[in-house]
């Protein structure tokens, strides 16, 4: 039986599809009740929904064989997994936004508020800038409105949250998608069954980019 | 006093397996202390595994470190004498920070190292010690072996430099081939210059993962590096006569880091368990930086996961509690005791009994000292 983590909500559910088209269903993830896991026992697989934030540790330590998540996660925690797939969707970006006419001072120490530490961290001192980490766990917009940060770091999808709070984005930091990710060690013993999964995905992600 | 197998732990088990498959192929066990001097760690800090590591300082002001790590202090204790090579295995605790819970942990970890004038037999030797340790553990096992140059002429084939080819192993070692693909058109697109190979044909190689005579062939007519294939083939064919070839791949994932490795690296996976348990391979590269004109290959198990995937849950502690009170004669318990001992059981003699021990059976002892059953716990 190949384990399948899925994020919870929209982006959970668009995958689905993915895995539904591909030929690996499970009609009863359609049925309204509060079962946690789905097992199709014909094609050998079982899904089971977990928080998007949660995907990496089921698949590393191996409770899931394979899962989905977004790449904003794996550069957060760095987990040790396979990458097989961009599977193209949940599209958005990582990146430093400020207040609209946010001059840099590098002459002091920048004050990032975020909820992503790792990639924050990564990603100054790879420009070799010194910076005090505020580690927020929501509504990270407010801190440069009420001056608790200079800038923050953040998934933009849109824009939309940040132009209606007069904020705007100074630096892109990395494009973000979902990603299928894979246990090292399930890798070896179920490679037939996980690869035939990346292979189809791999290839609707394809189809779907050529269509655009 | 003979050793009941049924009393060592899993882990103790098997490092005793271990410690006696390694004694038998001629490598003699190196024991060291659990502390080493500070510096020997910090000028080698990415060849540790993990780069925290637990010091402190000693009555003489020399700060020193709880070990993270073996295979340097082999390293540097080894003597170089010409042609010769020194085998050496360890059982030994070592301490680092876990991935997944950022502490400290201590790790059992069991290992051999291969240094001196090393030839393609030690190599061949050293990887089937490593299939045979994985055997000892579990039946469903899988040995991953890779070739560090393949990996590097290829990349130097699509025009990386040494800096670069960093990055990609990265990637490399995560079968992030998407990323890897970006990656390289960025280089070319920077460089531009034509590339020996197309990045989609690296990749095809890269991703393999076979029997070794099937990559073998394909990486044969790629034409991928000659002297590198020829010693992956040599290797294999010796592991196939030993009878050792069967649950062996080939799989360039397995990536080490290329300033201490080259050659020839592997890991093991053992099924159920979900991160790999066995890792080695040549590491020429550390020992030029240590100064030293030998080569060396090895690897290690690590013992922590034992405890968790292989221990059997137990119903009982103990299969005979005696219970016996102020009046009992110390004499009858004791023969009590020696009868439940001679058939074996695990046995206390208890005047009150914790409500948290499990045990089978409960026993009083009668007045003419003859044991009778109360009642199954």
């Amino acid at each position: 039986m190949l384990n399948i983590a899925l994020p919870k909500g929209r982006l959970g559910e668009k995958v689905y599809e993915m895995f539904e088209k591909a030929g690996y269903d499970c009609p009863s993830i359609h049925e309204k009740n509060r079962k946690l896991i789905f097992e199709n026992k014909e094609k050998d697989i079982c899904f089971f929904w977990v928080k998007p934030s949660d995907v990496n540790i089921y698949v590393e330590r191996g409770a899931a064989d394979i899962g989905v998540a977004g790449k904003d996660i794996l550069l957060e925690y760095e987990p040790d997994v396979y990458e097989l797939v961009d599977l193209d969707i949940g599209k958005c970006m990582m990146a430093e936004a400020a207040r609209n006419g946010y001059i840099d001072q590098i002459q002091r120490t920048k004050r990032v508020a975020t909820k992503f530490e790792n990639i924050a961290r990564n990603y100054y001192a790879s420009i070799g800038r010194d910076i005090d980490i505020i580690h927020l766990n929501g509504s990270i917009e407010l801190a440069p409105i009420l001056g608790l940060s200079d800038v923050i770091v953040d998934i933009v999808e849109t824009g939309t949250t940040l132009k209606e709070n007069d904020l705007a984005v100074v630096e892109k930091i990395v494009d973000i998608s979902a990603r299928l990710i894979a246990n090292k060690s399930s890798y070896e013993f179920k490679k037939a069954q996980i690869n035939a999964i990346a292979d189809a995905l791999r290839e609707q992600t394809e189809q779907r980019k050529e269509k655009a | 006093m003979e050793i009941n197998e049924t009393v060592l732990k899993e882990e103790e088990r098997i490092a005793f397996i271990l410690r006696s498959l390694y004694r038998q192929y001629g490598f003699l066990q190196y024991k060291m202390s659990k502390f080493e001097e500070y510096d020997l760690y910090a000028n080698c800090r990415d060849f540790l595994v993990s780069d925290n590591i637990i010091t402190f300082t000693d009555t003489n002001g020399k700060l020193m470190a709880l070990k993270p790590d073996v295979t340097l202090s082999i390293v540097r204790s080894t003597r170089d004498i010409p042609g010769y090579v020194n085998k050496v295995f360890y059982n030994e605790n070592v301490y680092r920070v876990s991935h997944g819970s950022h502490a400290f942990k201590e790790i059992m970890q069991v290992g051999l190292e291969c240094i001196g004038a090393i030839d393609d037999y030690n190599i061949f030797e050293t990887v089937l010690l490593a299939v045979k340790s994985l055997s000892a553990i579990s039946p469903e096992h899988i040995l991953s072996l890779s070739h560090l140059n393949i990996i590097s002429s290829l990349l130097a084939e699509l025009g990386l430099d040494k800096e670069e080819q960093k990055q990609a192993v990265r990637l490399i070692g995560n079968k992030n081939m998407h990323e890897f693909k970006k990656f390289c058109e960025e280089v070319q697109a920077k460089r531009n210059e034509p590339a020996a190979r197309s990045i989609d044909e690296v990749i095809d190689i890269l991703m393999l993962n076979d029997e070794p005579s099937k990559v073998i062939e394909i990486l044969e007519t790629k034409g991928c590096d000659a002297k590198a294939v020829n010693e992956l083939k040599a290797l294999t064919t010796m592991l196939n006569a030993a009878g050792e070839g069967e649950r062996i791949v080939i799989d360039f994932s397995v990536v080490s880091d290329l300033n201490y490795y080259n050659g020839i690296v592997f890991k093991g996976y053992i099924k159920g368990v979900p991160e790999s348990v066995l890792s080695g391979g040549q590491y020429d590269a550390l020992l030029k930086k240590m100064e030293k004109s030998q080569q060396a290959v090895g690897f290690a198990v690590y013992m922590d996961f034992l405890e968790r995937y292989f221990e059997k849950d137990e119903p009982y502690e103990l299969d005979a509690v005696i219970k016996y009170d102020e009046d009992t004669d110390r004499r009858y318990l004791f023969n009590a005791v020696q009868v439940a001992l001679n058939k074996g059981l695990k046995v206390t003699a208890q005047k009150e009994i914790s409500d948290k021990l499990r045990y089978k059976t409960l026993y009083r002892i009668d007045e003419y000292g003859a044991l009778k059953e109360v009642s199954n716990a």
